[in-house]
């Protein structure tokens, strides 16, 4: 966009825009920052800005502990895992939603929707007596199914309102009977929706990711994700806050990364249906 | 879409790794004593070729899980770390399986551990937990301060002096706070200090037939008093301090007295303190009524009835809580690092009385501790700083709530009194001991 | 359009999403209300049998029960507002031509990618601690006494907190929205000698209506549960003074064991989340139409 903006203006906004910017990144930075000091200097006060001691004993502590690798690893498999299940029922039922759609259709989309409204804490001996009796606890897939059927309303919603912009017409001349179907999705529809369609996975790998009910409550152990991870971190005997800090910075660092790298996909679909 | 077979292989990559040999999963808090016992696990894992699964959570989340996954009968744990309150409790539903292995095993000397804790595991005489640590709570104070303040700490102080002594301490331009006490709000925090210390004023919980005594004069003179002194000599942003935020308070030199588990004793002199070598140790205090304010507890291993793994559970809790488990962490650590608290033998030990000087006022403490006879007053209840019945937990997180709201001055003390003697009424009306 | 065919073709697409949902949905709706009239103890067994409404009259007459309420709408409403204007100005001020546009950007969606408990445990230790965060040192540095956030406006720091979690997303749904005003309509506007302020009222606000809309339905739906930044920062209190339903629900039925009593409380909050819902797709609904 080439708009003329006078080069005043343009420092003044720059300068606005940075400042801001910082402020509110400024819980992560500082973050960052005490991860690198020692734990006295973390609390010392007058505080120091840059560490004054840099170290990295903090990481070694936390890893001695905690397997890091482990429970990344659970984190992965159960975000990345449970968006791609989510897509795979989620895309057929976004198609026919936008492309056969009944009077009824946006009642069931808000239906969905609501689905995410049962507060967790609520429903959690159920669930934990249901994953009891299935042997789901504990267990990567069990928590993937969850996770799953947590963001299938929103990874459907995504895809509608993105699916709705692409005209109809393109689509309408390959539709014949069921096999020419599923080709008409996979090979004009999910090419056509690319980016709406990475940019529901970003979303909702970024969501199962910071989930933090289930995550914690369903398991012990062997398919602790990252939130588990940090649970043991919180509040332990002694100083603790740069431990903590080092802790909080592994367990975003992933996540983190892969939304600076994607930044541009992720924002690409991320509209909901709130741009015509 | 070729997604399919890739979800498959990873979930088979996630199922193979957790289905080998013989493996235990150990609920435990992260406790300094306890991430140590971590550290030196892969000694046990070699001697005995048990794998160990370790799930170290922070101890609310640790309490909320264990509870959830043994009256569930989940079976996700082999090894629970639960306290004194839950201990016998659980033990009565039946949920745990009785360390019989133990007290037969004569190296494991179920004798040597201390009386008061290990009645306060035992149901019938069955023992149904084994003792990582335990603790009473006394009062650590800086006797630098003090003698700036030009009082003697006696060894058995009384409030009245305590108050005395925090007030004359305080000097709040050099940031040094006469008094340091628990205020974050739930059962295990600021309600396990004030009930302790409610048994000193004379105060208890309930009275024979089972009601509320929050209306009563004794617990408007504890509550009062604890306010006054946090009042007066007490840190900023009191209501959110638990254990860990009073210790990092003290080690900073910010706190002139701090009463509190005697744990903290080798925390308050080790390396990551700025006055090591400026803290002196009393007894609670008292008033005068023949109770002092001091608890007991203990961080205990216990085996769920769930289990599939009974008996490598009882070897790993022999392992971690036997008298060679001690001598490994004083040879790698020094003596004054042992988990305290557990062991006749260890108090007995000259190298521990000489690498700890807390260890006569801990010793003292836990043996004043009556958990059968713990007020003035008469009780129908068992238990020093919690009453022994399942529901305490919900009705003292309740209360310790609205005390919080107290010392943050968001309500008088008088309101408090009142709403917790309502919660608490409504509670036992609904749990079905008020007729 | 479509033919019988495809329209049924499309049907059985749809049905995997919907029965698997449904099922979610029912399953432990069902055993909740089940449970919600039974006497239900987790750690008192001898606690068993039908309970008729005492679950309900419990949960209801918990003396926190209307203060959770009004904390629940404001937190949500809070939230909502902060998020909406703010993201509205980080939006139009990240939209202007400024150095550095890319690093900006990726400064300012940080917050989101981070998970609840590592935001609350960030704030509550690194930032909001009366002793050693950093607004405690910033306060002092002016010479203030450092504020006691979590006693002294428990409600507001949880709000702060969420707020600065969702204000990243509520940006840049706003910020498509306001790329996708096409340069015509602002020439045009511009031409017509409109100022800013007539500009942003009649051209930008009224082409940004649906995407607020839609920034408030799906944060409330996120922001309905909050939990995890209540139970780190303040465990519901001082007093009750940041228990929402949520946290009274876990409160009642986690904390306190009470399965009966919890699931009571899950029901009365499905209800509530329900009115809500309706009331927002009322308004929302309108807006979706396309």
């Amino acid at each position: 966009m080439a708009r003329n903006v006078s080069t005043q203006a343009k420092v003044g906004f720059t300068i606005g825009a940075w400042v801001i910017a910082l402020l509110l990144f400024s819980p992560i930075l500082w973050t960052i920052l005490t991860a690198f000091k020692t734990e006295g200097e973390a609390i010392a006060n007058p505080p120091t800005f840059l560490p004054q001691h840099f170290t990295l004993e903090n990481f070694g502590a936390v890893q001695d502990r905690s397997d890091y690798i482990k429970h990344v690893t659970n984190s992965i498999l159960v975000s990345v895992g449970s968006t791609l299940l989510g897509l795979i029922i989620g895309i057929p039922a976004a198609w026919s939603m936008a492309f056969a759609p009944t009077k009824r259709t946006k009642d069931i989309l808000m239906w969905m929707l609501s689905t995410k409204m049962m507060p967790a804490v609520g429903v959690l001996i159920p669930i934990y007596l249901i994953f009891r009796d299935l042997r789901l606890l504990d267990t990567v897939h069990g928590l993937t199914i969850i996770m799953t059927l947590i963001n299938l309303p929103i990874i459907i919603w995504m895809l509608y309102t993105y699916f709705k912009e692409i005209p109809v017409d393109i689509l309408e001349a390959a539709r014949m009977d069921g096999a020419e179907l599923w080709n008409e999705i996979v090979h004009v529809l999910v090419p056509m929706a690319v980016p709406g369609i990475a940019s529901t996975l970003l979303l909702n790998v970024i969501l199962a990711w910071n989930e933090s009910f289930w995550t914690i409550t369903l398991t012990s152990g062997r398919a602790g994700t990252l939130t588990a991870f940090i649970s043991s971190f919180s509040s332990p005997q002694g100083l603790f806050l740069a431990k903590l800090s080092a802790a909080s910075l592994l367990a975003i660092a992933p996540i983190l990364l892969l939304g600076w790298f994607s930044q541009k996909q992720l924002v690409r679909g991320l509209t909901f249906g709130a741009v015509k | 879409m070729k997604l399919t077979p890739f979800i498959v292989g990873a979930l088979t990559i996630a199922l193979a790794s957790s289905a080998s040999a013989e493996t235990l999963t150990i609920a435990t808090v992260n406790n300094g004593d306890m991430v140590r016992m971590q550290a030196l696990s892969p000694a046990f894992t070699k001697a005995t070729g048990i794998d160990l699964n370790w799930v170290v959570l922070e101890e609310n989340t640790l309490r909320q899980n264990v509870t959830t996954d043994i009256a569930t009968n989940g079976g996700q744990y082999d090894v629970m770390t639960i306290g004194t309150y839950e201990a016998p409790i659980w033990a009565k539903q039946d949920w745990l399986v009785p360390l019989d292995g133990l007290s037969a095993d004569a190296a494991y000397d179920v004798n040597d551990i201390l009386p008061a804790i290990r009645g306060g595991l035992s149901v019938d005489g069955k023992l149904y937990a084994a003792p990582f640590y335990g603790e009473s709570s006394m009062v650590m104070y800086r006797k630098d301060l003090m003698e700036k303040a030009g009082l003697t700490m006696p060894d058995a102080p009384t409030w009245e002096f305590i108050g005395k002594a925090a007030r004359a301490m305080t000097d709040r331009a050099n940031d040094i706070n006469g008094i340091c006490l628990r205020g974050k709000a739930g059962w295990g925090e600021n309600m396990a200090f004030l009930t302790a210390m409610s048994n000193s004023f004379g105060a208890r919980w309930f009275d024979e037939s089972w009601k509320p005594q929050f209306d009563q004069p004794e617990w408007k003179a504890t509550l009062d008093t604890y306010l006054g002194l946090m009042t007066d000599a007490g840190p900023a942003g009191a209501s959110s301090n638990g254990f860990n935020e009073n210790l990092t308070l003290f080690q900073q030199g910010k706190c002139g007295m701090w009463i509190d588990a005697t744990v903290a004793a080798s925390f308050v002199i080790g390396k990551d303190s700025t006055v090591a070598d400026k803290v002196g140790f009393a007894l609670a205090p008292d008033n005068g009524l023949g109770k002092r304010g001091n608890w007991l507890w203990a961080w205990s291993l216990a085996i769920p009835k769930s289990s599939q793994h009974a008996e490598a559970a009882e070897k790993f809790i022999n392992w971690a809580t036997n008298k060679d488990y001690l001598a490994t962490v004083a040879s790698s650590e020094g003596w004054a690092n042992v988990p305290p608290g557990t062991r006749t033998s260890l108090y007995a030990n000259a190298d521990y009385q000489a690498a700890a000087p807390f260890a006569k006022m801990t010793l003292d403490s836990i043996n004043a501790a009556d958990p059968t006879h713990p007020t003035v007053k008469p009780v129908p209840y068992v238990g020093v700083q919690f009453v022994a019945i399942p529901e305490f937990a919900g009705i003292a997180t309740n209360v310790g709530q609205l005390f919080s709201a107290a010392l943050a001055g968001q309500m008088s003390a008088d309101d408090a009194l009142k709403q917790a003697q309502d919660s608490t009424t409504r509670d036992m009306t609904r749990a079905g001991y008020i007729k | 359009m479509a033919t019988a065919q495809t329209r049924t073709l499309a049907r059985t697409m749809m049905l995997p999403a919907v029965v698997l949902l449904f099922i979610w949905m029912i399953v432990p709706l069902v055993m909740t209300l089940w449970f919600s009239f039974q006497n239900y103890s987790l750690i008192n067994p001898m606690m068993t049998g039908f309970a008729g409404w005492a679950n309900y009259i419990y949960v209801i007459g918990d003396p926190s029960f209307t203060q959770s309420l009004v904390n629940t709408l404001i937190l949500v409403l809070g939230v909502l507002i902060i998020t909406v204007v703010g993201g509205t100005f980080l939006a139009l001020l990240l939209d202007q031509p400024v150095w550095g546009q890319g690093i900006l950007r990726i400064l300012v969606i940080s917050p989101f990618f981070v998970m609840p408990p590592v935001a609350a445990l960030i704030w509550k230790n690194g930032f909001m601690h009366a002793d050693y965060g950093l607004l405690a040192h910033l306060w002092r540095f002016f010479g203030a006494k450092p504020i006691d956030w979590f006693a002294q406006y428990p409600l507001f720091s949880v709000i702060i907190i969420v707020a600065w979690q969702w204000l990243p997303f509520a940006a840049l749904i706003l910020l498509t929205a306001l790329q996708s005003l096409s340069e015509e309509q602002r020439e045009a506007a511009e031409m017509d000698g409109a100022n800013a302020i007539n500009r942003f009222w009649y051209i930008i606000m009224p082409h940004m209506a649906r995407a607020v809309t839609i920034v408030i339905l799906i944060q409330t739906i996120f922001l309905l549960g909050i939990f995890a930044e209540i139970r780190v920062t303040t465990g519901g209190g001082p007093g009750y003074a940041s228990t929402n339903i949520a946290f009274l629900v876990f409160r009642t039925g986690i904390l306190s064991n009470d399965i009966g009593a919890g699931s009571a409380g899950g029901v009365v909050a499905v209800i509530i989340a329900n009115i809500v819902a309706i009331f927002l797709m009322r308004a929302v609904g309108k807006n979706l139409d396309a």
